[in-house]
C-alpha cells in the first residue's frame, strides 16, 4: 500500500502512463494536491491513492457514468464509500473509465472512448469498471473502487491481471452509487493483491441508514482472513462453469490453480448448479428492467445535458435522450421497458424473479456440502478493441460466469491464475456463502501466496 | 332519475403532516421558498436512495385501522414509471399490488347503521409543483413537495348518490382530523378526491362504462361535479348515445366537466417492486399498540355522548362533526356539569360566531372555561339567557371572563322581588291602555308590559321573576 510509494510517485506514473491506458476520464491534480496537506499518518489506509469509478458519487467532482447525458454533473454531496474512504485516509485520485452507465463488458461503450488494456493496448480491458481495472494493473493507483452488477468488478480484474471482488448484496452501501440494476448492484474493491482487497472492503463495509437494502452486521476485520491455510476447507467445482467453448488456456490455468489449492490441503468435490444456464437470460431481463426505470430520470430538467429545451416538455424529452444516450444504453431501455410493459411482465420479469430463486437455491444447496466455489471468472481472456462492440449478444456472454454470483447476492473474488500464450492475464473466481467474504478471501490469499501472477508488471 | 342508478367510487390522496418526508429527512411543511426543503433523495440525484419514514407509516396505519381496513402483514413499495418535470425520477415510488391495508369501511356520521366500504389504503410519495410563467413559454418547478407522504384511500364502487359521495367525503375528512394526521385541507391540496362515475338502468347488474373526474377543490364541488356528470350520462342513455370511458375535469367556473385531452387510460405505468425499499413485515405487536392509542373515532363518540348526557343522534353528531368542537363540549362540561345547556351554546349562538368570523373553535377567544362560567351566571340567575348572549360577544372579542364582564358593568340581574315590584307599579301606573287591554283578555298586552320593566331596569331584572310578579299583580285586582 501507499507506504513504500509517495502519492507523487503515483502522479507521475499517471503522467507517464495514462496517455497509453487512458483510464482516468476526470483529474483534478491540484485537488489531490490539496488533499494531501490534510491527510494524517496514521490514518487505515495511510494516504493511498484509491481511483474511483465515474459512477460513483463524489461531492463537487464531476461524476457522469461515462455518458453524455451526465455532462457536467457534480453531485452535491459523497457517496458513503466515499466518505468512508475519506475517514480512513484514503486520497481520492479521480475518476476513471467505465461502460456508459456500467452497460458493458469492455470499457467501449464509454462516451470518453475506450480504456486500454496494460498488458496489451490492443486489447480491452474489461468491463465495465475497466478504467479501476486498467488504472491498477497499470501501477498508476494501489487500489481502485468500482461496481458490479453482472460481473464489472470481478471480469475487467480478471482480464487485467488483478483483485477484484464483489461483496456480499447489502454488505457495502450503494448510496452514491448512480444505480443499474438496483437489486444487483454492489461496490467492490479492485486491487493489486488479495492483502489490499482485505483492507479496503474493511472501510468500505458496513451498515449505512441511508441504504435500506444495506445490511446491519458486527463489523469483521478480513485481514485476519490472510493466512495460508486451507486445511479443513470443502471447494466445490460446479461442473456447469466448465462448458465447451472455454478458452484452453483459460481452462489450463484454473485446472492447474485447483491442483495447487487441493496440495495446500483443501478437500475438492464436483458440484452442480444446475440452473446455472437460465442465469444469463435471467439477468438480461431483470437488469434492463431495473436499469429502465432507472434512467428514466435523465431528462433534461433538472441536471446534465439537456436539448431540444425550447420546443416544448415531450421534444426536450425525445431529443435530449436519444441524442445523450449512447446504443448500448437505449438497447437495455427498450429491453427493459418492454419486459415491464403490461402483458409482457409476467412472461418476462416475473418469469425471471422465479428463476433467479432457483438460482438461488442452486448455492443454497451446493453450500451445505462445500465451503466455496471455485470457477473461471470468465469463458476467455480480453478480446481485441472493436471486436465485439457491433456483436452484443457475444459481448453477453463475457459475464456468463460473474452473472450467477449478482442474481444471488453472494460474494465473489476474482484472483489472477495465469496467462495465455499471448501474455493476457487469466483470472479464478472463488464464490462463498452470503456474507462469509472472509473464507473466500483465505483460498484467494493461500493461492496467491503460492503463485507470482500478481508480482508480474505490464510493460508500459 | 329513479330510471337509473349512478354507481360511485371515490379515491382520495390525504397528505400526512409528518415531519420529514416520507422517503427522506427533508422537512414537509407548506409555505417554504421554493426548492429549500430539499434533498438529494427528494430531488431524486442520481445515486440517491429511499429509506422509509416510520412516522410516516405509523400514520398510514392509523388511518387504516381507523377505517376498520385489515392491515398486510407484509409491506412492499413499487415503482409507477410515468414522465413528468414535477416528478424528479421519472418514477413514483407507490404501492401496486399489496397495499398497507384492504377491505375497511368508514361510517357516516350522523347517519347510524350507514357505511361506505373501503376497497384499500396505500402509501406513495407526492410529486413536486409545476408552475408556468403569464405567457407560459417557460415552466419552472418547485420540489418541496415531492416526497411528501400520500396516503391514498379507495371505495368500492357502492356509493349511489352525490349526497352520499358528499356525506362520506366529511365523515373521511371528519376521522382523519380526528387522528390529527393531516390538514386536510382541499382548497391547498393536502386532501385531493377523485371520483368514478357511471350510470346504469335500475335494476340492471352489468356497470355502465365510468367517466373518472377529477379537478375538484372542494368536497361542494365533488357534489356539483357528480351531479353534473350523472345527469350527463342519463342525457346520453336516453338518447341512445354511447358514454366513452374517459377522464374529465372539473371546470367550476362554468359548472360543467370537460374531457382530458390526453388519454390516461392508456399510460402503461410498467409497475414493478421497489428493488430499493426491501419487503418488510410487520409488526403485529407494533399495530396493536397503534390500536390501543386510537382515540375514540367519531361514530363511537357519538354513541357515547348520546348515552352519557341523553342527546339524541342528531344533537351528537353535530358536536362530533369536528373533534376540536367535541373537544370543546367536553372541556366546558368537564368544568360545568350542563351538558344539554352546553350543547345547545356551542351549537347554536358559537357556531354562528364561528361562521360570521371565519375561525375555527380552538382559534375562538371564547374558551370552553368562559362558557363554563357563562352557563353558571345564568343557572345562578345572576344573568338573563338574553344577557348571555351579549356577554358571549363581548367577551369573545374583549378575551375577558363572563364573570368580570358582569362585575365590571354592574351587570348584575335584578332578582330582587321588591325592588322589581316597584318598577312594576311605575308601568301599571304608566300603561293604562295596555293594563285595561290584558284584562279585557288580550293576553299580548303583558310581553309588552314585560318590554317595559325590561326597558326601565336596561335588561337586568329577572325576567321569570318580572312575568310572574306582574301577573299576580294584574290578575289581583
Amino acid at each position: 500500500m501507499g507506504k513504500e510509494k509517495s502519492y507523487r510517485d503515483y502522479l507521475r506514473r499517471i503522467d507517464a502512463v495514462d496517455r497509453k491506458i487512458k483510464a482516468f476520464v476526470h483529474f483534478d491534480k491540484d485537488r489531490i494536491e490539496k488533499d494531501a496537506m490534510r491527510l494524517k499518518e496514521s490514518d487505515v489506509l495511510a494516504g493511498a491513492p484509491v481511483a474511483v469509478k465515474d459512477n460513483i458519487c463524489v461531492k463537487d467532482e464531476l461524476t457522469t457514468c461515462a455518458s453524455r447525458i451526465l455532462k457536467g454533473f457534480r453531485p452535491p454531496y459523497n457517496a458513503t464509500v466515499i466518505e468512508r474512504i475519506k475517514a480512513a485516509g484514503g486520497m481520492l485520485f479521480g475518476k476513471v473509465n467505465m461502460d456508459e452507465f456500467a452497460f458493458g463488458s469492455s470499457c467501449e461503450t464509454s462516451c470518453y472512448g475506450p480504456t486500454r488494456n496494460p498488458w496489451n493496448i490492443d486489447y480491452i480491458p474489461g468491463g465495465s469498471s475497466g478504467g479501476s481495472a486498467a488504472a491498477v494493473a497499470s501501477g498508476q493507483v494501489p487500489m481502485a473502487i468500482g461496481s458490479d452488477t453482472g460481473g464489472s468488478i470481478r471480469q475487467p480484474a480478471a482480464l487485467c491481471g488483478i483483485v477484484g471482488m464483489k461483496p456480499t448484496y447489502g454488505l457495502v452501501s450503494r448510496y452514491g452509487l448512480i444505480a443499474f440494476a438496483s437489486s444487483l448492484d454492489q461496490i467492490g474493491p479492485l486491487t493489486k493483491n488479495v492483502k489490499d482487497c482485505a483492507r479496503l472492503l474493511n472501510v468500505l463495509a458496513g451498515y449505512d441508514e441511508k441504504d435500506s437494502t444495506s445490511v446491519s452486521r458486527p463489523k469483521l476485520d478480513y485481514t485476519y482472513s490472510l493466512r495460508k491455510d486451507l486445511h479443513g476447507l470443502t471447494i466445490g467445482v460446479p461442473e456447469e462453469y466448465f462448458i465447451k467453448g472455454i478458452h484452453p488456456a483459460v481452462l489450463k490455468a484454473v485446472r492447474d490453480s485447483i491442483l495447487s489449492l487441493e496440495k495446500m490441503g483443501a478437500k475438492v468435490i464436483d458440484v452442480s448448479l444446475p440452473h446455472t444456464k437460465y442465469a444469463l437470460s435471467c439477468y438480461y431481463i431483470i437488469a434492463p428492467a431495473e436499469a429502465s426505470s432507472n434512467l428514466g430520470r435523465y431528462d433534461g430538467v433538472q441536471y446534465g445535458a439537456r436539448q431540444g429545451g425550447s420546443n416544448g416538455m415531450v421534444e426536450m424529452y425525445i431529443q435530449t435522450r436519444n441524442a445523450c444516450f449512447g446504443d448500448e444504453a437505449k438497447r437495455r431501455i427498450l429491453l427493459g421497458t418492454y419486459a415491464l410493459s403490461s402483458g409482457y411482465y409476467d412472461a418476462y420479469y416475473l418469469k425471471a424473479q422465479k428463476v433467479r430463486t432457483k438460482i438461488k437455491e442452486d448455492f443454497e444447496k451446493v453450500f451445505e456440502v462445500c465451503d466455496c466455489l471455485i470457477t473461471p471468472t470468465t469463458p476467455a481472456p480480453a478480446f481485441k478493441i472493436g471486436e465485439k462492440i457491433n456483436d452484443p449478444l457475444s459481448m453477453y456472454l463475457s459475464d456468463i460466469f460473474t452473472i450467477p454470483a449478482n442474481l444471488s447476492g453472494i460474494p465473489g473474488i476474482s484472483v489472477p491464475c495465469g496467462f495465455t500464450e499471448n501474455g493476457l492475464p487469466v483470472g479464478l473466481q472463488v464464490l462463498g456463502k452470503w456474507f462469509d467474504e472472509e473464507t473466500i478471501i483465505r483460498v484467494a490469499f493461500s493461492y496467491e501466496q503460492c503463485t507470482d501472477h500478481h508480482m508480474k508488471e505490464p510493460k508500459l | 332519475m329513479g330510471k337509473y342508478e349512478p354507481v360511485i367510487g371515490l379515491e382520495v390522496h390525504v397528505q400526512l403532516s409528518t415531519k420529514s418526508k416520507v422517503f427522506c429527512g427533508c422537512g414537509a411543511n407548506f409555505g417554504s421558498a421554493p426548492n429549500s426543503q430539499t434533498c438529494p433523495v427528494c430531488l431524486g440525484l442520481p445515486g440517491s436512495l429511499p429509506v422509509l419514514n416510520k412516522e410516516a407509516f405509523i400514520s398510514a396505519v392509523k388511518v387504516a385501522l381507523s377505517l376498520n381496513c385489515e392491515i398486510q402483514s407484509t409491506v412492499k413499495f413499487d415503482r409507477k414509471n410515468y414522465y413528468y418535470p414535477d416528478l424528479p425520477k421519472n418514477y413514483q415510488i407507490s404501492q401496486y399490488d399489496k397495499p398497507i391495508a384492504y377491505n375497511g369501511s368508514v361510517e357516516i356520521i350522523g347517519q347510524p347503521g350507514k357505511s361506505v366500504a373501503i376497497r384499500r389504503v396505500h402509501l406513495e410519495e407526492d410529486a413536486g409543483k409545476l408552475l408556468h410563467d403569464q405567457d407560459r413559454t417557460q415552466s419552472v418547478v418547485d420540489y418541496n413537495r415531492a416526497g411528501t407522504p400520500l396516503l391514498e384511500i379507495v371505495t368500492e364502487p357502492v356509493i349511489h348518490s352525490p349526497e352520499d359521495a358528499y356525506n362520506y367525503l366529511l365523515s373521511l375528512k371528519t376521522i382523519l382530523s380526528y387522528l390529527d394526521v393531516s390538514d386536510c385541507n382541499m382548497e391547498e391540496g393536502s386532501l385531493r378526491c377523485d371520483a368514478n362515475i357511471s350510470v346504469r338502468p335500475a335494476g340492471q347488474k352489468k356497470l355502465g362504462v365510468k367517466s373518472e373526474l377529477k379537478n375538484m377543490n372542494s368536497f361542494k364541488a365533488v357534489r356539483l361535479a357528480l351531479e353534473h356528470e350523472i345527469e350527463r350520462h342519463i342525457d346520453l342513455l336516453e338518447n341512445k348515445k354511447r358514454v366513452v370511458q374517459e377522464t374529465r375535469l372539473w371546470d367550476s367556473d362554468n359548472e360543467t366537466t370537460v374531457a382530458m385531452r390526453i388519454k390516461e387510460d392508456t399510460h402503461d405505468y410498467r409497475y414493478f417492486p421497489e428493488p430499493d425499499l426491501v419487503p418488510f413485515h410487520v409488526d403485529e405487536d407494533m399495530v396493536k399498540r397503534i390500536k390501543k392509542e386510537l382515540p375514540e373515532l367519531p361514530a363511537r363518540l357519538m354513541l357515547t355522548l348520546r348515552d352519557r348526557y341523553g342527546f339524541k343522534e342528531k344533537e351528537a353528531a353535530l358536536l362530533v362533526a369536528d373533534k376540536k368542537v367535541a373537544d370543546y363540549f367536553e372541556k366546558t362540561v368537564s368544568v360545568k356539569n350542563s351538558p344539554k345547556a352546553a350543547l345547545n351554546w356551542i351549537t347554536q349562538d358559537i357556531m354562528s360566531e364561528l361562521n360570521a368570523r371565519a375561525i375555527s373553535i380552538d382559534k375562538f377567544g371564547f374558551v370552553p372555561e368562559y362558557l363554563a362560567e357563562l352557563i353558571s351566571l345564568i343557572e345562578e340567575g345572576t344573568i338573563s339567557g338574553k344577557m348571555a348572549k351579549d356577554i358571549l360577544r363581548e367577551s369573545a372579542k374583549e378575551n375577558i371572563s363572563p364573570r368580570k364582564i358582569v362585575d365590571g358593568k354592574g351587570l348584575k340581574q335584578i332578582s330582587d322581588a321588591s325592588e322589581i315590584a316597584g318598577i312594576i307599579d311605575e308601568v301599571i301606573g304608566e300603561n293604562a291602555k295596555s293594563v285595561k287591554d290584558y284584562r279585557s283578555g288580550k293576553k299580548n298586552a303583558l310581553m309588552h308590559l314585560v318590554g317595559q320593566v325590561m326597558r326601565k331596569t336596561r335588561g337586568k331584572a329577572n325576567p321569570s321573576i318580572v312575568g310572574r310578579t306582574l301577573k299576580e299583580k294584574l290578575d289581583s285586582f
